[in-house]
């Protein structure tokens, strides 16, 4: 059978870094193929060329057999290519319609445009209501947008990035139903993920690379997860230790009746949560994006305070009233979920980021001047315990990848100590043995008496690593339950909530 | 063929300091065509504006007196820009500043001593940083734009001196000229070497610079401005509050802008008179940026942009360039500054269009 899609020796070089070195494969007409691999292993730099919004050093590309250059997207698009972005480029004040008329290359009627939008849903059983206004449908509705819009355009291959970090079990199930009736009608599936056990669900062929270099071509079904996790980090897989016969403490955080003013216009505020968490305890938060756990984040590290003293008490001393410098100085750290702007500043070098949350606890500053030479060692002495790939503590935290800035931040935070520590989305788009690497030391930190929230989308997450756990919908916390007793059946419909309308009677009380 | 911009892993400081030198010899370039364009000797605006003070040593001490106001505004201003907190009105702070330092040496018209001098430098500070904070009130309380508040002050400012130098202050001896009288002796900024105009205030100028680089870049404070521009929402998450950041910038800014009034009055002027205002509050916008917000950056810009200020006068008389020339370049300054900066995040690449639409058909 002819090729769909194939890369012959691509090569990208970045100033100091080579990206894609020497990549070939092919994609063959219906076939879902993933692309996987750790954090900085280059997909999203061969995505990116493959889509045009890069062009390759060296190396050809070829589709249908001839060999293109794609110049830019609206030149992929032509050739037949779409891609589904994790994330999504929406309006939200703006209806479903809308939103796809605003992406489509060619203008089309409106009326046309319906009814080309309504036949293409019908013909993959993806569910939307076209003058919804985005703001009030859910992520994983959100995503069928996207898809829509791909899919408006007839794609001969489509190209999903991390499609499912962000949905419900149930929402991924769907997903999967239409990729499979898209490609039985023959069109490609690029599916990028770092989920292995979706990919051995989905996907008839994984190409899996490794510091950019392509280093095996498999079938997913025939391979464990574990099997593939090791090739993919291109060493064992560590299992995380748990120490034997651990017994939880006496209550250290301890949040009551803790509300958010709604602040943003689609912004879900935290009302009337309550929850314990006991020092050596890990205390999980499930729930579909979008639910209040931004807000929930801020109201616990401190950007949003509360009015109440003892809303939030550690060890019985309220610290409701307190910023997060004060909340800091108590023992509390944070980690928010966005990285880049919020959780450290791309422009600034990983030892300046070390100053924003670590220089009152560490001792970086001594009347009102900044001690440079401890933030630089702290930021070495991170670098090192959590591996993260960086020059240096000179390096600029934005030319960091994704998931070597998350563990830089989280070691960040672990080697500060804190007795309690609140951290969302801790593994989000992190490679496997990355995430393996944060976990352990999530649970360390707990083994040696500190309390932690895990706020995740993420369920394999909240269930290897948390005893308790709880899901947040609507900015409402479900009453928190033992996780061995929990089955990811239960939480997904408590996750659903209100959006799902498998169960609207789980929604908790 | 077509070019694009790609973002660089890093942003570039090689270009960091290519930028402002390309968008000085840019200025000289196409100020010389359009001026040619225009009828007028274009090669020679130029030599005049930008050589002519470099190379005449009488110049020297023109370029050291108009560089001091430039580069205090300018310092001030880099620290509020470094935290976006966008003062556009240093102009009525420093006329605000000069009119506080009149004000003391009106009251002690007549006294000698040595604190007379260190008063009005209070007063004029304070007046500054009193009027800077009209705006960061509002900004805070009511979340007005700083930019139109700030700016709007400033011909507020200009109306004041009108008011005050025609009545209450009026020089009785003036013979109805609208200015005040001349301060005494004790309340006239001295000059550092003798028998040049090149006062107290040069040196100052200096030093603010040099202590307000070292704040920037070794305090707290200078780590909170340049968290709170760089990434408001990581600066909130670091403890630093928005508002309280606000004040701050403001405050200073406004202060350093009164600073250089009341220098200014002091020095040069020795009374205050209706044409006070030079538009230095205004000029420094450019410095500020064309010495990239680094206090260093920003003596080098205010010497830089004194020569423009200092050559337009000489032009004006040696080739009877108009003496709107000298903001035409300034602003050309600005303009390739700004659009230079560009380069700094990104790279110009070529592409190769032809084989873009291949396999389309």
């Amino acid at each position: 059978m002819p090729y769909r899609l194939q890369l012959q020796g691509i090569t990208k070089r970045f100033p100091g870094v080579l990206a894609n070195d020497d990549v070939s494969f092919a994609v063959i007409p219906g076939e879902i193929h993933a692309l996987l691999g750790e954090n900085g292993a280059g997909k999203s730099t061969l995505v990116k060329m493959i889509y045009g919004i890069m062009q390759p050093d060296a190396g050809e590309i070829l589709w249908d057999g001839v060999p293109v250059t794609v110049a830019n997207p609206k030149a992929a698009r032509r050739l037949g290519i779409g891609m589904v972005f994790q994330h999504f480029s929406l309006f939200e004040a703006l209806t479903v319609l809308e939103n796809i008329a605003l992406g489509m290359d060619a203008r089309i009627p409106g009326r046309e445009l319906e009814a080309r939008i309504r036949a293409v849903m019908l013909k993959y059983g993806l569910l939307l209501d076209p003058h919804r206004t985005v703001a009030t449908l859910s992520v994983g509705e959100r995503q069928r947008i996207e898809i829509v819009r791909a899919l408006l355009l007839d794609p001969k291959l489509l190209i999903m990035d991390e499609p499912t970090s962000v949905l419900t079990p149930q929402e991924v199930e769907q997903l999967f139903e239409v990729l499979r009736k898209l490609a039985a009608q023959g069109c490609s599936i690029l599916y990028i993920s770092h989920k292995l056990h979706e990919i051995k669900a989905l996907c008839d062929t994984a190409t899996i690379l490794r510091g950019g270099r392509l280093v095996d071509t498999c079938d997913p079904k025939a391979e464990t997860s574990r099997s593939m996790a090791e090739k993919m980090i291109g060493a064992g897989l560590k299992d995380i230790v748990r120490g034997e016969g651990r017994v939880l403490g006496v209550p250290k955080l301890v949040v009551s009746r803790l509300r958010t003013k709604k602040s943003g216009h689609f912004d879900v505020p935290v009302d009337d949560v309550s929850f314990t968490v006991k020092a050596g305890e890990i205390f999980g938060i499930a729930g579909v994006a979008g639910n209040g756990q931004n807000a929930l984040l801020d109201a616990l590290s401190g950007e949003i305070r509360s009015d109440d003293k003892d809303a939030i008490t550690i060890d019985g001393y309220g610290i409701g009233l307190l910023d997060t410098t004060g909340r800091r100085k108590r023992g509390l750290c944070a980690v928010p979920e966005e990285r880049n702007g919020h959780a450290a500043v791309g422009d600034f070098t990983l030892s300046d980021n070390s100053i924003l949350t670590a220089r009152d606890r560490l001792g970086m500053v001594m009347l009102g001047l900044i001690n440079s030479g401890a933030a630089r060692t702290y930021t070495g002495k991170v670098i090192a315990d959590f591996a993260v790939k960086a020059l240096g503590p000179g390096s600029m935290a934005g030319s960091l990848s994704g998931g070597n800035l998350q563990k830089y931040i989280m070691g960040r935070e672990i080697l500060q100590k804190p007795s309690v520590l609140v951290v969302s989305q801790p593994t989000w788009g992190v490679d496997a043995g990355a995430a393996a690497a944060i976990h352990q030391a999530l649970v360390d930190l707990a083994a040696a008496g500190s309390a932690i929230v895990v706020i995740s989308q993420d369920l394999d997450e909240l269930r290897a690593l948390c005893d308790t756990l709880a899901v947040i919908n609507m900015g409402r916390l479900s009453p928190a339950r033992p996780v061995a007793e929990v089955t990811v059946e239960e939480i997904g419909l408590l996750m659903g909530g209100v959006h799902g309308a498998e169960a609207p009677d789980a929604i908790p009380a | 063929m077509q070019f694009r911009l790609e973002k660089r892993r890093e942003p570039s400081r090689l270009m960091t300091y290519v930028t402002p030198v390309a968008a000085v010899v840019l200025t000289m370039l196409v100020g010389a065509v359009i001026f040619s364009a225009i009828g007028y000797d274009g090669v020679g605006a130029v030599r005049e504006i930008f050589l002519t003070p470099l190379t005449n040593a009488y110049k020297w001490q023109d370029l050291g007196v108009k560089a001091a106001p430039l580069i205090i505004i300018g310092v001030g201003l880099s620290i509020a820009y470094r935290a976006n907190v966008w003062n556009i009105g240093a102009e009525g702070q420093y006329v605000i500043g000069g009119l506080a330092g009149t004000g003391i040496a009106l009251l002690t018209y007549g006294m000698t001593g040595w604190w007379i001098l260190p008063l009005m430098v209070l007063a004029g500070m304070l007046g500054g940083m009193a009027y800077a904070s009209i705006p960061a009130l509002l900004k805070t309380r009511l979340n007005v734009n700083e930019i139109l508040t700030s700016l709007m002050l400033t011909y507020v400012s200009v109306q004041l001196i009108y008011y005050l130098i025609r009545a209450p202050w009026k020089d009785p001896m003036g013979m109805g000229f609208p200015q005040t009288r001349l301060f005494s002796e004790a309340a006239r900024l001295p000059t550092i070497i003798p028998g040049t105009i090149v006062h107290l205030g040069v040196p100052i100028a200096v030093v603010v610079g040099l202590i307000a680089w070292f704040i920037m870049s070794r305090s707290v404070f200078g780590y909170r401005m340049r968290v709170v521009g760089a990434a408001p929402h990581a600066a909130r998450y670091g403890g630093f509050s928005e508002n309280k950041t606000i004040w701050l910038a403001m405050l200073v800014s406004g202060g350093l802008a009164g600073l250089a009034g009341v220098l200014e009055v002091a020095g040069p002027f020795q009374r205050m008179v209706p044409g006070f205002p030079t538009n230095y509050g205004f000029t420094a916008i450019i410095v500020a940026f064309l010495g990239r917000l680094n206090p260093l950056g920003v003596i080098v810009a205010g010497v830089v942009l004194a020569i423009t200020f200092v050559g337009g006068e000489v032009a004006q008389t040696t080739i009877g360039l108009p003496n709107a020339a000298t903001g035409i370049f300034q602003a050309m300054m600005l303009f390739f500054l700004l659009a230079g900066d560009i380069l700094i995040k990104y790279r110009l690449r070529r592409v190769v269009p032809q084989a873009a639409t291949a396999g389309t058909a």
